[in-house]
């Protein structure tokens, strides 16, 4: 599940529920189709309502990574409970991680 | 140390990615027996969510068919799972548990599939035959500090 707001250059997309192979498919659509039309500057993937993320979430932020850095933009992820940030440690995306809110600046 | 098998539960569902989530849930009501730490019981799931998605994506390749995930619980705190397809099977096996090698790119797989069973496993073992399926079994020991007695040692 997915919400989007949008502020500006930044884009918040709130994820939320279990992200897995079934719900990346359709989270991968509707990302592409936003990120496409408003080429967002920063990317914050907010983790707070996630409750599960195997290694298809990765892959879903890792292409999410490449869309954003086309247009030179990038993607930090906030608020992933340590399970989930054990699962991005593993893929070697643990750089997009950032605590609470004081380093959403991080790109600028 | 002998281990005996305390529960064993076997569940055959359809391979529709829609699943993934119920084979999640069987793994977690499973092991609630066991009283897992939380961190315990997102890695089990965690696991088999990894197993079942290789075998919808690349046993069946999303065509119809069945897998079958076998759950053991032995004495002492540890977690058997076997997931098991009847789909393609995998030729060279090394090369498929080879971290980010992955056979779906354009389907956004990661390649991390094996990676997160046996980081988050204690031991992974893979048996395939191109045609004949794939079945991988997983353990796990739980931390055991509290845990009750288990039945067979307790005296009456």
């Amino acid at each position: 599940m997915l919400r989007l707001y949008n502020d500006g250059k930044r884009m918040t997309a709130a994820f939320s529920g279990d992200i897995d192979h079934h719900a990346a498919r359709d989270m991968r659509r509707e990302l592409d189709e936003v990120i496409e039309r408003s080429q967002p500057e920063l990317l914050i993937i907010d983790m707070e309502q996630v409750g599960f993320m195997d290694s298809s979430g990765i892959g879903l932020i890792l292409g999410r990574l490449r869309a954003v850095r086309a247009f030179g933009g990038d993607v930090i992820i906030k608020n992933a409970r340590p399970e989930i940030a054990a699962v991005i440690r593993l893929s070697g995306l643990s750089g997009l991680l950032v605590e609470g809110e004081k380093n959403e600046t991080k790109c600028n | 140390m002998k281990r005996n098998v305390i529960n064993e539960c076997r569940v055959s569902f359809s391979a529709l990615s829609v699943n993934e989530g119920y084979a999640r849930t069987c793994v977690a009501a499973f092991a609630a027996q066991c009283d897992p730490t939380v961190k315990e019981l997102s890695e089990l799931k965690t696991a088999v969510s990894e197993a079942v998605t290789n075998a919808i994506v690349h046993g069946y390749r999303e065509r119809s068919g069945n897998v079958e995930l076998i759950l053991r619980q032995l004495s002492g705190g540890l977690i058997q799972l076997t997931v098991r397809d009847k789909g393609a099977g995998i030729a060279d096996i090394e090369q498929a548990m080879t971290p980010l090698f992955t056979t779906a790119p354009e389907e956004e797989r990661s390649g991390l599939g094996f990676s997160v069973m046996e980081s988050f496993m204690d031991r992974v073992s893979v048996k395939s035959a191109p045609g004949k399926g794939t079945t991988v079994t997983m353990e796990k020991q739980l931390s055991v500090h509290t845990r009750p007695a288990e039945p067979e040692l307790q005296t009456t």
